[in-house]
């Protein structure tokens, strides 16, 4: 399968790329690793006339701390290097691990952690962390940057906050301070599959009682979602109370049905997958 | 068109490529290097798997033009000699990946394998003593429909104790 034919631009730096983005419109489509815009384009679902290259912006890549306590991640950055990065790994390991959770190797190896953001796949395992993080996308355009929260980020199936003649640069997400636990529960036809449903739980653990706790739910609707009830029910309970807080876990989601499982059996796994990733983090 | 400059198995190649020519296009069609294989052609079944600047990649799944400036391993690389030495031994020269997928019958048809191996190669040297259960994981972007996977995990972990310097029993 080969791509309908486009023209290649390299962008050397940000400007270049929004500069590009200006100049073509909506014609235009950014290339990052390439893995979820290639195989799109291999099947002609998406036929962009311009490539914006922008694989190899180094001002894009490389995780920093910010002058607020966060850490902030090139946009860029692949995932691999996420996984590897010794802020990550210290400061805010779940994001680390739901990364390694990605696709395959091969995959994380040329996937980047903005591209799968900015792809703005509900099924894919990255948005409902960055969610469930209440991580921030930095984006530049042609009137400069702005900061974009990712529960807006994220607006409908596919679709992002994005403007056509928008970079994302970096991604925010905070420095997880004090006794944090989190289990990132995948359920997937095969091994390397996109998730039927997964469930993120991240709890904030105060001498053996929940004192935050958040979920972030993927492929449970058109975009990434929190199940909110879940934590409202949890916060400053034990961890006895997890079983029934998880019961609500599907409450307010709009569950897609296809090929691989009613909306039915997605509510059973979120329900189910709170649950267990909840009961580990907890732990 | 667009110049690309990719130094594919330690020789340096030149050409004008369109820029939708994929790599693994590029290393069968263009430089003739058929020993990388397209499988599912979707980034599922790793049978195009290369190094792309020493880390596995799924040659479909990139542009030729990705690649520009940058260094491919291919299967065609990694033995040492052809292997058709006059030493009598057919095997002499191989990587240790090719001997144990040999030895322990780590193939039926054999159309996974380039990609296996290079996806082992990578593998092994991120954890150069992996358990089975990492083996598996570590694997889990390659798919054989042939032989199931006890015979792969068993030849990847032989070539890791081999690499490792230790003594491979007969």
């Amino acid at each position: 399968m080969i791509p309908a034919s486009f023209e290649y631009v390299r962008a050397g730096t940000i400007e270049e790329a929004v500069a590009a983005l200006r100049e073509h419109g909506d014609e235009a489509k950014l290339l990052a690793g390439g893995h979820s815009l290639l195989p799109l384009m291999k099947l002609r679902l998406a036929t962009p006339e311009v490539l914006v290259d922008i694989g190899r912006v180094d001002a894009m890549k490389g995780v920093c701390e910010t002058d607020d306590g966060r850490l902030a991640i090139g946009s860029m950055t692949t995932h691999q290097d996420v996984m590897d990065d010794p802020l990550v790994r210290e400061h805010c390991g779940v994001l680390a691990e739901v990364t390694a959770m990605v696709g395959d190797a091969q995959v994380r190896h040329r996937g980047t952690l903005g591209g799968a953001l900015a792809h703005g796949d509900a099924a894919s395992d990255l948005p409902a962390a960055i969610l469930a993080l209440d991580g921030t996308f930095t984006v530049e355009g042609p009137d400069g940057r702005r900061e974009i929260a990712a529960r807006d980020f994220f607006v409908d199936y596919l679709t992002t906050a994005l403007q056509d003649d928008e970079v994302v640069v970096e991604v925010r997400v905070p420095k997880l301070d004090g006794d944090w636990g989190w289990r990132y529960e995948k359920f997937s036809r095969v091994s390397q599959a996109w998730a039927i449903v997964g469930a993120l739980g991240l709890v904030k653990r105060t001498n053996g009682t929940i004192e935050e706790a958040r979920v972030g739910l993927t492929h449970m609707g058109a975009v990434p979602v929190r199940a909110s009830a879940v934590e409202d029910a949890l916060a400053g309970n034990g961890p006895d109370a997890i079983a029934d807080a998880a019961q609500h876990a599907a409450d307010g989601t709009d569950a897609p049905s296809d090929l691989n499982a009613t909306s039915a059996f997605r509510q059973h796994l979120a329900r189910v997958l709170t649950r267990r990733a909840l009961e580990a983090a907890a732990g | 068109m667009t110049n690309v400059q990719i130094t594919v198995d330690g020789t340096t190649y030149e050409d004008e490529v369109e820029p939708r020519l994929l790599l693994v296009q590029y290393l069968r069609d263009v430089l003739g290097k058929t020993g990388t294989n397209i499988g599912c052609d979707t980034s599922n079944c790793g049978a195009c798997t290369v190094h792309l600047d020493g880390r596995s990649v799924k040659s479909c799944t990139v542009l030729a033009v990705q690649a520009d400036g940058a260094t491919v391993d291919t299967i065609e690389g990694l033995a040492s000699t052809d292997g058709a030495g006059g030493d009598g031994d057919a095997t002499a020269g191989w990587h240790p990946l090719q001997r144990a997928f040999h030895t322990e019958h780590g193939l039926q048809c054999g159309y996974c394998t380039p990609g296996m191996i290079m996806a082992a190669a990578d593998l092994l040297r991120e954890n150069p003593d992996p358990s089975e259960e990492e083996v598996r994981h570590g694997l889990e972007g390659n798919l054989c429909r042939c032989t199931g996977y006890v015979n792969i995990v068993k030849a990847v972990r032989t070539a890791a104790a081999e690499l490792r310097g230790e003594e491979v029993g007969a």
